[in-house]
C-alpha cells in the first residue's frame, strides 16, 4: 500500500493525482488527508478516485476525504458534483445505504447524574431501539402509510406525534428531501423496509450515550452554539440510514443501469459498481426519486430512533424529556447525491454533489442553514468507533473548495475476518467494561468486527479535516454506553 | 480432479465481506454462494431448518449478473419475508442470457434459535468473478455488510 508516485501535494493536508493517471479522466483527482492517512490508503481508493474522475458531466475533481477506503465503484469517503444537464447519477456514488447518517442529541444531564443509572438507560435502549438481523421496527404502517414516509421523511414521524416540529429545523433539508416519488420504487423495496421504521441495522451502525469531557473541547463559543453547554455534558449519538428499502432500491437501480449503460446511453462500463445512467433521462430522474425517497425513510427512521431515546430517558430519570433538555443538535446525512447552488467567480451553478462517505459541511452565513446556526456554521458529527469516540465538527468558508463537504467517519482500515481473528467479541465486552463503557449487542461476533482497532484513527481523521480547511473541530465526545446490531 | 464445493471468507480487504466459493458445478459453486451468505448472516447455519419452501426462476443477461440476482433474492426473503433459505435444488444455465431454476428451503428468523450475525445489505458487483478452477469453478463475491 503506498500512494501513487503521481500524486503530488497541494497543501498542508491536501494532495492530487493529475488527469494523465489514467486514460479517460475528465478532471483530476483530489486527496485530503495527512501525509500518514493518506500513505495508508489502500491502493484501490486512487484507482476508484481516477474511475470517477472519468464519468460523464463531472466537474472540478473527483474528492477523497480524510478518512476514504475503498468501496463499491466510488470509494467511501468520495465527492463527486455533476452538471445536471451533461452529467451522471451513480448508485455507486451514494452508496447501498441511502442517507446513512448520523444524529447527535445533546441533554442537560452531566456524568455524575447519568453513571448510576447507566445500565438502566443502555439496557432500555437496548429493549426499545431494536437492532441486529430480522428485527423488526416499533412502528406499524401498512403499505400506504409507507409511502406517505418516502414523501414527507421526518416530517411525517413529527405528525405522527414521534418529535417536535424544533427537531426538523435541525435535521438536514428539514428531514425531507424534495423530489421523491413514490411511484419510482419497486414492491419490493417497500415490502424489505416497512416493519423497519425505529431500527438501528448493524455492521457499523450504533447508538451510543457519551460524554463531553474536559479535554474534549475544541471551540467553547461554537459549542455552546451547538447546545454544548456544561462540563461532563452528556449526549447521545447515532448512526443508521435507510434500512432494507434504502438497500433494495440500491440494488433495484444497479441492476437497471447495467442493462441500460451500453444499450440505452452508449455508456461503457468500466466497473459494473459504478453503473450510472445520465442525470436528464427518465432513468436517471426515477433514480433520483427513489433516492429522494430512501433519504426520507432514513430521516423518519431516526426521528422515531430519537424519540424512543426521549422516552427511555424520560423513563430512567423520571422527568419528561423537554425537562431533561433532550434536543436534536443536528442530523446529517453520508451517503447521498443532491442539487446544489454554488456561487463563485463564474456565477451561480447548480450541481448535482454526490457524496458517498462524506458529509455536507456549510459554512456560517449559508442561506441553506436553519436560523440557528446561521452565525455558527453546519454542525458536523464524525462518527467513530465505540473505544475511540466521535466528533462534533462545524462548516467552514474554506469547504467551499469541495463543494462544502468533510469526512464522515473514522473508515475501516481491517476486514471484519481479520478483527474477527484477533478478539472474540465476549473479551471486548469485558475490555470495554473494564473502561467503564457499557455495551449490549445483538450480535458478539458483529461487536468483534467492530474493534477500535479495525478503524483509522479518529482523532487524525478530525484534525486532518481541519488542517485541510473542511471544518473546524468543535467536540470530541467520548462513548459511555453502546447498543449495536 | 474438481474442486470440492465450499467458501471461504477472504481477510485482505479492508472493508466489509468478501468470499470465494467453488464447486465442481456451476451449480456446486452457486449453492455454496449461498451458503457463505448464510454463514455471514447466522453464527449457527446448521441449526437451520429446512421445512419452508420458495421456488425460484431467474434470468439476467450474463452468468455474473445472474449470480448477484440470485444473493440478493436472498437477502430480499430475508428483509421481506423474514425467511433465511438455501437452496435445496439449483439448475444453473449460463448463456447471454443465463438462468437459474430451483427451489430454496429453510425457515423464518427465530431469535430464540438463531444466533444472528450481520445484517447483509446486498451482494455487490465488486470483484464479481466466475472462472473455471481445476475441472471447477470458482466465484468471488462481496457483500456490503
Amino acid at each position: 500500500m503506498a500512494p501513487p508516485p503521481s500524486l503530488r501535494r497541494l497543501g498542508p493536508a491536501s494532495f492530487e493525482l493529475p488527469q494523465g493517471f489514467r486514460p479517460g479522466m475528465r478532471v483530476p483527482v483530489r486527496v485530503f488527508g495527512s501525509e500518514k492517512l493518506v500513505a495508508e490508503m489502500d491502493d484501490e481508493v486512487f484507482r476508484q478516485a481516477a474511475n470517477v474522475a472519468t464519468l460523464p458531466g463531472i466537474v472540478e475533481a473527483s474528492y477523497c476525504m480524510p478518512d476514504a477506503h475503498w468501496g463499491y465503484g466510488f470509494p467511501i469517503g468520495a465527492v463527486a458534483a455533476m452538471d445536471p444537464r451533461s452529467g451522471v447519477i451513480s448508485p455507486g456514488g451514494i452508496g447501498f445505504d441511502i442517507n446513512c447518517g448520523m444524529r447527535l442529541a445533546r441533554t442537560d444531564l452531566t456524568w455524575p447524574e447519568v453513571q448510576p443509572r447507566l445500565a438502566a438507560l443502555v439496557d432500555a435502549l437496548f429493549a426499545r431501539v431494536p437492532t441486529g438481523v430480522g428485527a423488526r421496527g416499533t412502528v406499524d404502517v401498512d403499505a400506504e402509510e409507507f409511502r406517505e414516509v418516502l414523501t414527507l421523511g421526518a416530517r411525517w414521524a413529527v405528525r405522527r406525534g414521534y418529535g417536535t416540529p424544533e427537531d426538523l429545523l435541525t435535521t438536514e433539508s428539514g428531514g425531507s428531501f424534495e423530489g421523491a416519488r413514490p411511484e419510482a420504487v419497486s414492491e419490493r423495496a417497500i415490502e424489505r423496509g416497512l416493519h423497519q421504521i425505529g431500527t438501528l441495522g448493524s455492521g457499523n451502525h450504533y447508538l451510543e450515550i457519551q460524554v463531553l469531557r474536559p479535554g474534549g473541547l475544541f471551540d467553547a463559543d461554537l459549542a455552546r452554539g451547538f447546545g454544548l453547554d456544561r462540563p461532563e455534558q452528556v449526549v447521545v449519538m447515532f448512526h443508521c440510514g435507510s434500512r432494507g428499502f434504502g438497500h433494495q432500491v440500491a440494488t433495484d437501480y444497479l441492476q437497471l443501469f447495467l442493462r441500460a449503460m451500453p444499450r440505452q446511453y452508449g455508456l461503457p462500463v468500466i466497473d459494473r459498481q459504478l453503473a450510472c445512467a445520465p442525470f436528464a433521462s427518465p432513468d436517471g430522474q426515477d433514480y433520483f426519486a427513489a433516492m429522494c425517497c430512501a433519504a426520507n425513510m432514513s430521516f423518519a427512521n431516526r426521528q422515531v430512533i430519537l424519540h424512543r431515546v426521549r422516552e427511555v430517558f424520560s423513563d430512567v430519570f423520571g422527568r419528561s424529556a423537554e425537562e431533561l433538555g433532550i434536543r436534536c443538535v443536528y442530523d446529517v446525512s453520508h451517503n447521498t447525491a443532491r442539487l446544489e447552488s454554488f456561487r463563485d467567480g463564474r456565477g451561480e451553478r447548480r450541481l448535482l454533489v454526490h457524496r458517498k462517505g462524506a458529509t455536507r459541511a456549510l459554512p456560517p452565513g449559508h442561506p441553506d442553514l436553519p436560523p440557528a446556526y446561521r452565525e455558527t456554521g453546519q454542525p458536523v458529527i464524525i462518527g467513530g468507533s465505540m473505544e475511540t469516540g466521535s466528533y462534533l465538527l462545524a462548516g467552514v468558508e474554506s469547504g467551499g473548495g469541495c463543494f462544502f463537504s468533510t469526512a464522515h467517519g473514522s473508515g475501516r482500515t481491517m476486514s471484519r475476518t481479520r478483527a474477527r481473528k484477533l478478539v472474540r467479541g465476549r473479551d471486548l465486552e469485558k475490555k470495554l467494561a473494564q473502561r467503564g463503557i457499557r455495551v449490549r449487542a445483538a450480535s458478539r461476533r458483529g461487536l468483534a468486527e467492530e474493534a477500535g482497532f479495525a478503524y483509522k484513527d479518529v482523532d487524525e481523521v478530525a484534525e486532518a479535516a481541519e488542517r485541510a480547511g473542511l471544518s473546524r473541530r468543535v467536540a470530541h465526545l467520548l462513548p459511555v454506553g453502546n447498543i449495536k446490531g | 480432479m474438481s474442486p470440492a464445493a465450499g467458501f471461504e471468507f477472504l481477510d485482505s480487504v479492508t472493508s466489509d465481506l468478501s468470499f470465494v466459493a467453488r464447486g465442481a458445478t456451476l451449480e456446486e459453486a452457486f449453492a455454496a454462494a449461498a451458503e457463505a451468505l448464510l454463514a455471514a448472516t447466522l453464527e449457527n447455519p446448521e441449526v437451520l431448518r429446512q421445512g419452508l419452501r420458495r421456488p425460484l426462476a431467474l434470468e439476467e443477461p450474463d452468468l455474473e449478473l445472474l449470480l448477484l440476482r440470485f444473493l440478493n433474492e436472498l437477502v430480499y426473503l430475508r428483509d421481506a419475508e423474514h425467511l433465511l433459505l438455501r437452496p435445496e435444488r439449483l439448475r444453473v444455465e449460463p448463456g447471454e442470457p443465463a438462468r437459474l431454476e430451483g427451489e430454496l428451503a429453510g425457515e423464518r428468523i427465530d431469535r430464540g434459535r438463531h444466533r444472528l450475525a450481520g445484517e447483509v445489505k446486498a451482494a455487490t458487483a465488486h470483484r464479481l468473478r466466475i472462472g473455471p478452477r481445476d475441472g471447477g469453478f470458482e466465484l468471488e463475491v462481496t457483500l456490503d455488510v
